[in-house]
């Protein structure tokens, strides 16, 4: 692995940032305006419903950790999609840049818009809802580390279909994480859907994170082995993400795949 | 004396196609080569294969004497290309880009190179402009700039002056010819140009569905089949290939 040439890919991002005002500002815009929407949502639901209840803390600390893992994944995927539509992979893959130099350059990518947008996301939080998401101290890195590894297995995931089935297949970036959160418990209870969909919602390590922030906040109780059950999940989510991921590179070198990534 | 590039018994098939058919061949130093053929005879399915672009069904490729397959990363410090379907991002400034690709290309005083290169092919002015406002021509130097960045000593070039006007199209042939009889530079040069492949190339390779058919040098080979120039025995390789059989 070769550390200059990942940053090369992650500096490649860097120029396209400095250049658009609109990309950069798409990092935390959309991340921005879905605690925007759902912050003030809660504040009337606490209003109307008492403060006891605590439905403040229980959703904004779930939507920022939500968006800080489509963050990541769509770092990934959008950063895969630039190449794509600039019709670079062939000068990049042309060089000595290994396929998974570049993948680690795009994971650095999505690592580096997820902080940003996280940053932003806990100022806002902060400044207009009085919200600490600091509140569940050393328990918040176990949790966004589940994340994190989702995160990533979701962006490789998608980049490896829009790789397989080409760039008419790009609404994936976008659709891949929507599907996620009815079923993760980031704005409900899991126990709030019918019994087949909570089996669903059984595999996903989101829905173990935010149901256990549920839990810690609601009635002070942590469950160590449904974090560790998400961390589980999230380590076979990351790795088969990523062995799929390599598996299309060498399809698309097999079957000329490239050339139609070139001219879509 | 060991060949820059040296192909054996290549082939790629898909499903229900022969793209390229056991094709050999080889490139010494500083030898520049046309591979000539009609649309979809295997050209640029072979120039991919020879950068690791895809993977062949079978045969061997081996570049400075070393086998493709095993020592990629190492042989691709010293191999470059150009080609009209692959152009520069057109987001990214003209040097942005040009840093870009020394960085993976591993070119030591990047800056340096960057700005004598912008120099000789006439791009300082462009140095901060998005590369998709230049037009084709100036694109096409700058692709030309980007493959010469790593001081290539294999150099792959499918169509390099397509979009470029007869002026600065025969300054670019000048220049390459010079790089390449300066540094040992062997050429693999496609294009469908025949007055060019003429006053480039040492030696062309004929290629029609996926095979070679005919090879020498350019000045020779017409005469040796009974055309009148190049562009005439292009022609019958297009229409009759079994003509030449």
């Amino acid at each position: 692995m070769n550390f200059k040439r990942v940053f090369t890919i992650f500096l490649r991002q860097v120029f396209l940032l400095k250049r658009s005002v609109h990309r950069l500002v798409g990092i935390f815009y959309w991340s921005a305006l879905e605690l925007f929407l759902w912050g003030f949502l809660t504040v009337y639901l606490e209003r109307i419903g008492g403060a006891e209840f605590g439905v403040i803390t229980a959703v904004i600390g779930t939507v920022i950790l939500w968006n800080f893992l489509m963050r990541i994944q769509q770092g990934i995927a959008i950063s895969f999609l630039e190449d794509v539509w600039a019709r670079n992979l062939m000068n990049l893959f042309g060089t000595p840049l290994n396929f998974k130099e570049y993948v680690a350059g795009l994971v650095l990518v999505g690592v580096a818009s997820a902080v940003v947008s996280g940053m932003v996301m806990i100022a806002v939080a902060w400044f207009l809802f009085s919200y600490n998401l600091f509140q569940f101290g050393f328990l918040i890195v176990p949790y966004v580390l589940v994340l994190f590894f989702f995160g990533l297995a979701l962006g490789m995931y998608t980049t490896a279909m829009i790789l397989r089935f080409g760039p008419s297949s790009e609404i994936l970036a976008w659709s891949i994480p929507a599907l996620i959160p009815p079923f993760s418990g980031v704005f409900y209870s899991i126990s709030t859907l019918p019994s087949w969909l909570q089996t669903v919602a059984f595999f996903l390590p989101p829905s173990h994170v935010f149901e256990g922030m549920r839990s810690v906040v609601l009635s002070g109780v942590f469950d160590s082995s449904r974090l560790f059950f998400a961390g589980i999940l999230s380590v076979i989510f990351f790795f088969f993400a990523y062995w799929l991921l390599l598996r299309t590179y060498r399809f698309v070198l097999r079957e000329g795949k490239f050339t139609r990534l070139q001219t879509e | 004396m060991v060949p820059v590039l040296e192909v054996r018994n290549l082939s790629k098939n898909y499903s229900q196609l022969e793209a390229v058919h056991d094709v050999s061949f080889s490139i010494d130093e500083g030898e520049i080569v046309g591979l000539l053929g009609p649309n979809g005879a295997g050209k640029t399915t072979t120039i991919n294969m020879v950068l690791g672009l895809l993977t062949p069904t079978s045969g061997s490729i081996k570049i400075f004497g070393k086998d493709f397959a095993v020592n990629r990363e190492e042989i691709l410090y010293k191999v470059n290309f150009a080609a009209v379907y692959a152009q520069l991002p057109g987001n990214l400034s003209v040097w942005q880009n040009l840093y870009i690709f020394a960085r993976l290309y591993g070119v030591p005083d990047a800056r340096g190179k960057i700005q004598e290169l912008m120099k000789e092919f006439d791009l300082e002015k462009f140095s901060s402009s998005r590369t998709g406002f230049l037009s084709s021509g100036e694109q096409s130097r700058l692709n030309l700039a980007k493959a010469l960045l790593n001081n290539p000593r294999l150099l792959l070039l499918d169509e390099p002056t397509a979009s470029i006007d007869p002026s600065t199209s025969q300054i670019v042939r000048s220049r390459i010819k010079d790089y390449a009889r300066r540094n040992g530079t062997g050429v693999l040069w496609t294009s469908h140009n025949m007055h060019e492949i003429e006053e480039v190339c040492n030696r062309v390779l004929f290629v029609s569905h996926g095979k070679i058919l005919l090879e020498g040098k350019p000045k020779e080979l017409p005469a040796q089949y009974g055309k009148k120039d190049l562009e005439e025995l292009f022609i019958t390789v297009a229409r009759e290939p079994l003509s030449l059989q």
